[in-house]
């Protein structure tokens, strides 16, 4: 099981400002170790984010994203005290979901 | 993601079906909304096959498209890159660079809710243009950006 996310949700004027930094490696598939042989490709592919259970993004990635994957957006219509939860999958299958409050 | 439903709806006339089956909720929302991103767009080597990948043909210049990002990048393996739209109704976000390996960096599809305002860190091998695609109201938009890099991030 990787490593939990950290999540951040501040709600300002009906808008909730969510940061997330999952801790992931990203290796690009592209990179060749010591011995010459290629790094295989490991990174996130997806990411999903709930407002209280209802979806309201979904993100698809390629290996360009950087180690250890910031992501920032914005959601309509939250409060403090709401849900914010975010999941991500990786292309091994390995998965993780979080959950932060609007604060 | 149910691959035999997708290929089931797609060989069952595709939209149209698709609409209708949300319409009357026998299909999340959410899925049924989200762009289709083939495996094949991720492996495309030019921004041109990349559209052509994502089903997009000649999308519009817009300057409604704001790129939020520094002009000069000095670590290409860290290069924050946000995309905000003006435009109403927009409901998927690409990220796109030139002169990486492949183009495609990340796609976004903002349900009921999200605002057209995401930012994210990505990779950069070399100097290049970074590409934003935006879907608003059913039309593709476009535009771009140069980032110059300092320090590579794709190399060993």
């Amino acid at each position: 099981m990787a490593d939990p996310m950290r999540i951040r949700a501040t709600a300002k004027d009906g808008v909730a400002d969510v940061r997330v930094l999952m801790a992931h490696e990203m290796e690009t598939g592209q990179r060749k170790d010591a011995s010459g042989k290629t790094v295989p490709a490991w990174h996130i592919t997806e990411v999903t984010a709930s407002l209280n259970g209802k979806q309201v993004l979904v993100a698809h990635w390629g290996p360009a994203v950087s180690k250890n994957p910031y992501l920032q957006f914005k959601i309509k219509g939250a409060k403090p005290g709401d849900k914010v939860s975010v999941s991500w999958v990786d292309n091994k299958g390995d998965k993780r979901t979080d959950e932060a409050t609007v604060g | 993601m149910n691959r035999s439903r997708r290929k089931t709806l797609q060989a069952a006339g595709g939209l149209g079906l698709y609409g209708t089956l949300v319409a009357l909720g026998l299909l999340p929302a959410g899925e049924a909304a989200a762009q289709a991103i083939t495996p094949a767009a991720w492996q495309t080597k030019s921004i041109a096959d990349t559209l052509k990948a994502l089903g997009v043909s000649a999308p519009a210049d817009s300057k409604d498209i704001v790129i939020n990002s520094p002009d000069i990048a000095e670590n290409g393996a860290v290069v924050p890159v946000g995309i905000k739209s003006n435009l109403p109704k927009t409901e998927f976000m690409a990220l796109m660079v030139e002169k990486n390996p492949n183009p495609l960096a990340g796609a976004y599809t903002l349900l009921e809710g999200a605002e057209a305002d995401v930012n994210m860190r990505i990779k950069m091998g070399q100097s290049s243009d970074v590409f934003a695609l935006v879907k608003a109201d059913g039309k593709f938009y476009m535009t771009k950006k140069e980032i110059k890099v300092t320090l590579g991030g794709c190399g060993g």
